[in-house]
């Protein structure tokens, strides 16, 4: 129910009892073969997996340092490896017999993905989502209604993903009899950050299978962004006990680490409480809850998953951060030089990526978590790069 | 025992000096006056309450001046103040230094919203040592085992959420929540007080009647604030609301009495 010291249940007493049927099905059911069994079919046969380990040789050869692969989560249905999670929790909900789902979402990736599972689970869904968020990423608001899903505007706070979650929240205490709260990364209460990790973590151990296939061996270095952190857990996860492998969190610096407008939980932030778990989270001297910024709607979140607080604690993965410019710049790389789109956020990773590969040898190899694709940020980039 | 009225408004909503006024209003006729400490992120409030955070911290509210209204209400009264907080601002504080101030300023209990009994324990012993009572939610979904674990943390009163759901006014009581009264009744050494959706004399007299030890309001003031704002009128209309309040807590006093 930990991570060290980190995560726990600090939830209004209304959602300790839903947690715990929550907990109690998750268990039953994450071993059951049957359940496996449907959740692979879907994932393979409706999501798109597995999904290529990519060797991005144009990238390396303009670097010229390390080998660069790709793990192309950005191939899934809906963009992004949000599916992964969306579709085992929805299973999930569906044999605990709930009829509806909620979910909150910030670059509009989850809200989708979990758009698309009540669609095809024909569970009746509704998406919370900041007005901020809303309006940055405008298409995947009209992708969640082509699928049926009511997208619900929330306008308190900073109008983003944390208060989006507070508005689920809101909605699940007075609906949980029949409605799953289908949180979207590797935070919340217990027992989210394990459940969502598990979801995840299908990808680490695809990228491993891959790259001893490609390689006869383990890479040298992982990288990948941090938002709530489940991307990042997922390829993680699979490595954590193989210590030669270098783990690599990227955060969003947004305009830089020192001013007040980044989104780097886990290199500015301070341990405190909110969203049921016990984690880091960007705050004030008063322990409010600080607004943040980032270039991409999914890494615009002032916490981070309990997992990382304790891996950070540990020192197993290393968390570096990556600004709007250094983002934007890698994005523009990727799509020229390889012909690949890559989201905001993935392209957090790419850029550290690149930074550290031109100082590593030929020899060497690093895989980056490509989350998702960048389609639903042209919208922003088109802001900040004419034709 | 007699039966209580407690009532809740956010400090600092819309300022300190007005949050004094209101507290001096209220104790007229409440028993308890809960204070709310405003959060950047109230999860477990409705929108009217979510509102008043949010006019509270652009009135530049901080958690140590919630220590300084309390220790100016004291000059003039002995009404028992009871905060109300989410555990974060508690926690940076550290909850040991978080108590003491609280207790130095005359503040008498302690609810944390969103800290289960399960996360509690040294928080339990702080309070114990510095004579900060106790309080806990309870919600009608709240196991039987589970409730009497709630009861044994409570040493103030044990505050049974009358729905599921948020703060905020409602039209209506449930019998889910008489039913869930009831049933706390048979197990809970505490008082219980009810709150959650109460706005009306008529609401504080049927759970009283059903067999709660107090009430507690909060939505219905707010809302007061809200349209007011720093008035006296705010003031008048803040008395006159806890003054029927009081009396349908009175009434229902009464009536389960001569049933007896
Ligand atoms: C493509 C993509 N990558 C990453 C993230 C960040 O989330 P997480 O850190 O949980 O992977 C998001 C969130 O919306 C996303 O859409």
């Amino acid at each position: 129910m930990r991570f060290g010291e980190y995560g726990g249940q600090y939830v209004p007493e209304v959602l300790k009892p839903p947690l715990k049927e929550l907990e109690k099905a998750y268990k039953e059911y994450r071993d059951d073969p049957e359940f496996r069994e449907e959740l692979d079919y879907y994932l393979k046969n409706y999501a798109g997996r597995e999904t290529p380990l990519y060797f991005a040789k144009n990238l390396t050869e303009k670097i010229g340092g390390a080998k660069i692969y790709l793990k192309r989560e950005d191939l899934l249905l809906g963009g992004a490896h949000k599916i992964n999670n969306s579709i085992g929790q929805a299973l999930l909900a569906k044999k605990m017999g709930k009829t509806r789902l909620i979910a909150e979402t910030g670059a509009g990736e989850h809200g989708l993905s979990t758009a698309m599972a009540g669609a095809l689970f024909k569970m009746k869904t509704r998406i919370y989502m900041g007005t901020v968020d809303m309006e940055r990423q405008k298409l995947n608001v009209y992708k969640m209604k082509l699928h049926g899903a009511e997208v619900y505007p929330v306008d308190s706070g900073s109008k983003t993903l944390k208060d989006a979650i507070n508005e689920a929240l809101r909605d699940w205490v007075e609906t949980f009899e029949y409605t799953h709260y289908l949180i979207g990364s590797v935070v919340g209460p217990h027992p989210y950050p394990t459940m969502v990790r598990d979801f995840q973590s299908v990808i680490g151990r695809e990228a491993k299978r891959q790259i001893l296939e490609i390689e006869g061996r383990l890479p040298d270095c992982i990288v990948a962004c941090v938002g709530g952190g489940s991307n990042a857990i997922g390829i993680f996860h699979e490595f954590i006990d193989y210590r030669e492998v270098r783990l690599i969190g990227v955060e969003a610096a947004g305009e830089g680490l020192d001013t007040d407008r980044h989104a780097a939980t886990l290199l500015r932030g301070r341990k405190g409480i909110l969203h049921g778990m016990y984690s880091y989270f960007l705050q004030d001297e008063d322990g409010q809850i600080k607004t943040t910024h980032s270039i991409s709607a999914g890494l615009d979140y002032p916490g981070v998953g309990p997992e990382h607080a304790y891996l950070k604690d540990i020192g197993r993965v290393e968390y570096v951060g990556v600004t709007d410019k250094e983002a934007l710049n890698a994005f523009l790389e990727l799509s020229r030089v390889e012909g690949i789109i890559p989201a905001l956020e993935s392209s957090h990773a790419l850029a550290y990526a690149m930074k550290i590969a031109k100082e590593m040898d030929r020899e060497e190899i690093i895989i980056v978590n490509l989350s998702g694709r960048g389609d639903k940020d042209l919208h922003t980039v088109m802001k900040y790069v004419e034709f | 025992m007699e039966k209580k009225l407690v009532s809740f408004i956010v400090a600092g909503d819309p300022n300190i000096e007005a949050t004094l006024r209101f507290m001096r209003a209220l104790s007229r006729y409440s028993d308890i006056i809960e204070l709310g400490i405003p959060f950047s992120d109230p999860m477990a409030d409705g929108e009217t309450i979510q509102k008043a955070n949010v006019r509270a911290l652009k009135g530049g509210m901080r958690i140590s001046k919630v220590f300084d209204i309390i220790r100016e209400f004291r000059r003039y009264s002995n009404t028992p103040v009871v905060v109300m907080t989410y555990y974060n601002p508690v926690f940076n504080m550290g909850v040991e230094n978080f108590v003491r101030r609280l207790k130095e300023a005359g503040g008498n209990g302690l609810i944390v919203v969103d800290l289960p009994v399960e996360e509690a324990g040294d928080y339990l012993s702080i309070c114990r040592r510095y004579n900060i009572g106790t309080v806990f939610l309870a919600a009608p979904n709240t196991p039987e085992e589970r409730l009497r674990k709630i009861d044994r943390a409570c040493s103030l009163f044990l505050y049974l959420v009358s729905l599921y759901g948020t703060t905020g006014v409602r039209e209506d009581i449930s019998n889910l929540a008489i039913n869930f009264l009831k049933r706390a009744k048979r197990i809970c050494k505490n008082p219980i007080y009810v709150g959650f959706g109460i706005s009306r004399k008529e609401h504080a007299r049927r759970f009283i009647e059903a067999g709660a030890d107090g009430v507690v309001v909060g939505s219905a003031y707010v809302k007061i604030i809200e349209r007011y704002g720093d008035s006296e009128e705010t003031v008048r209309k803040l008395e006159e609301k806890c003054k029927e309040l009081k009396e349908g807590v009175l009434e229902g006093s009464k009536n389960t009495f001569l049933r007896r």
